[in-house]
Formats: C-alpha cells, sequence, structure tokens
C-alpha cells in the first residue's frame, strides 16, 4: 500500500503551489498530484481528477468543504472505491500525509484531518 | 424583494454565486432548478454543503419551477436562481413567461462547443438557442462576476 496518492483539488492555483512547497519542504516529488477547476465545467473536473487519480488509491484534498472542486471530488469518490475525501487542505497535512502513506484512503484522511486541525492556531500576543 | 438573478452555470452552487453574488445581492436563498438533482437527494446534499446556513436552498424541477416562480418573485428577500445548462433555461422560459432575464455565468468547454468567452463555451446550436430565447424578449447577458460586465448577447453568439 506504499503507493498511496494524494491529489489536491483546489481552485485557480493553490494545488499547484502547496504541491511545490511541499517538495520544497522534504524534498520528496510525486507523492501528490495537483488539480485545478480553472477553466472547468463538472465534466471537465471530473476527468481532470480522474486523470490525476489513475489507478488509485488516493485521498483527495480538496480546499474549501463545499464548491465545484468539491462537488466533483466527492461525487468521484462515491463511484470509486479506495478514494477518500478532505476538505480544508492546508501545508500541515500535507506534509504529515507524504511521510505516511502506507496506510489505508481512509486512515490517511483522519491523519490529515488530525495534523491539519493541530496546525490551525492564533498565537499568543 | 425578488428574484435578483438567473443565472445559467453547469458549476451549479460555487464560490462564484454563494459568495461573488451572493454577498453584494445579501442573497438569503438560491433556487437550484435541475430535473436530475431534484430527483437525488445525494447531489442534494452535496450542494447543499457549499452554502452557509444563512442562506436557504430549494431544489425544483422545471415544472416545480414554473408553477413556484410568482412565489419566489413576491418573496419579500432576495434570491438567485439557478440552471445549469441551456435547455433547462429555455425549458423554464417557455412554462414561466415571467422570466425576463438570464445571466450566462459559466458554460465550459465540451466537444463540438467553441470558445466565445472565457467562461462561456457554446454550440451552435446553443448560440441559436440563446439568441432565440433573447429574440422572445428575455434579456440574455454573458457576467461571471459582478464586477465584470455584463457582455450582450449579440457579442457572443
Amino acid at each position: 500500500m506504499s503507493d498511496l496518492r494524494g491529489i489536491i483539488v483546489s481552485h485557480a492555483a493553490v494545488a499547484q503551489a502547496l504541491v511545490a512547497a511541499v517538495a520544497a519542504i522534504t524534498g520528496i516529488e510525486g507523492a501528490l498530484t495537483p488539480v485545478s477547476n480553472e477553466g472547468c465545467g463538472t465534466e471537465a473536473l471530473a476527468q481532470r481528477i480522474s486523470d490525476a487519480v489513475g489507478p488509485g488509491p488516493a485521498v483527495l484534498f480538496v480546499d474549501l468543504p463545499g464548491g465545484s472542486c468539491f462537488t466533483s471530488s466527492a461525487r468521484y469518490a462515491k463511484q470509486h472505491a479506495d478514494i477518500a475525501v478532505v476538505t480544508g487542505v492546508n501545508l500541515a497535512m500535507l506534509l504529515d500525509f507524504v511521510f505516511h502513506r502506507d496506510v489505508s484512503p481512509d486512515e490517511a484522511a483522519r491523519r490529515a484531518l488530525d495534523a491539519g486541525s493541530k496546525a490551525i492556531r492564533v498565537t499568543a500576543a | 424583494m425578488t428574484l435578483a438573478l438567473y443565472r445559467i452555470d453547469d458549476r451549479l452552487i460555487h464560490g462564484q454565486v454563494v459568495v461573488g453574488w451572493g454577498q453584494p445581492l445579501n442573497v438569503t436563498f438560491i433556487v437550484l432548478v435541475d430535473d436530475e438533482v431534484r430527483s437525488s437527494d445525494w447531489e442534494q446534499d452535496l450542494y447543499r454543503m457549499g452554502v452557509p446556513p444563512t442562506i436557504e436552498v430549494r431544489f425544483a424541477s422545471v415544472d416545480e419551477a414554473a408553477h413556484d416562480l410568482s412565489t419566489w418573485e413576491a418573496d419579500s428577500r432576495v434570491g438567485i436562481l439557478l440552471v445549469g445548462d441551456i435547455d433547462t433555461a429555455v425549458a423554464l422560459a417557455e412554462r414561466a413567461p415571467q422570466v425576463r432575464r438570464f445571466n450566462v455565468g459559466g458554460v465550459h468547454h465540451r466537444t463540438g462547443r467553441t470558445e466565445r468567452l472565457r467562461f462561456v463555451y457554446l454550440s451552435e446550436d446553443e448560440a441559436k438557442k440563446l439568441r432565440a430565447l433573447s429574440a422572445r424578449g428575455v434579456e440574455v447577458t454573458a457576467q461571471d462576476v459582478p464586477t465584470a460586465r455584463p457582455v450582450p448577447v449579440a457579442e457572443f453568439t
């Protein structure tokens, strides 16, 4: 199961930038694939997600918990086995993910929720 | 107030609609007119997830929408009516003559369509249907976000 992959589905170039940041920090490349909804209707975005996932398994990291990126990702996950969806993608959850890919998509999604949530803090003045 | 926006957008409910138009218009309800979504609870849950709790979402078939349109137009709140494609817009306008305008907000690339605007791709048949809609007195313009210029139908069909 070491080939679990992460697909980041976002508006504009958010996904691309996150992939570049993870590579810059960890040196790990190829674990994450960016998908942008730029210029996409529902069908085109579904196709981009499908191309990025390939044979799977995969975790879909989505920017917002609603909207075209989310609806397309959730629909894809409903139609395919071995796909989990996490919303509110951030750099912290991706950094954790690339080092822990020997788990099931569901387990990786739970880890992402945990790592991503813990990274959101308000710094004391 | 009324239905402030009649919009054709193949993404249906998404950020541009909820935030881009919803905020400046102070929208408190969205009517999604789509026969397929209307018949699927799962799809309805999916579209509802992208909407803050302050905005009510209603789902309607074309027939239901034609029937209820006057009620929504008479609503004291501000709403947006959404359809996913040109055929649905035409079907609604045919059954409900009170439809006076349609905003083309997003019709994206697909085989057989050519680029008309950055966010509007149409087949010849679709362009013809929009011109016919306009000829019948429905004001048709293309505009993705409120800050953009509304492009008259003649310029993109």
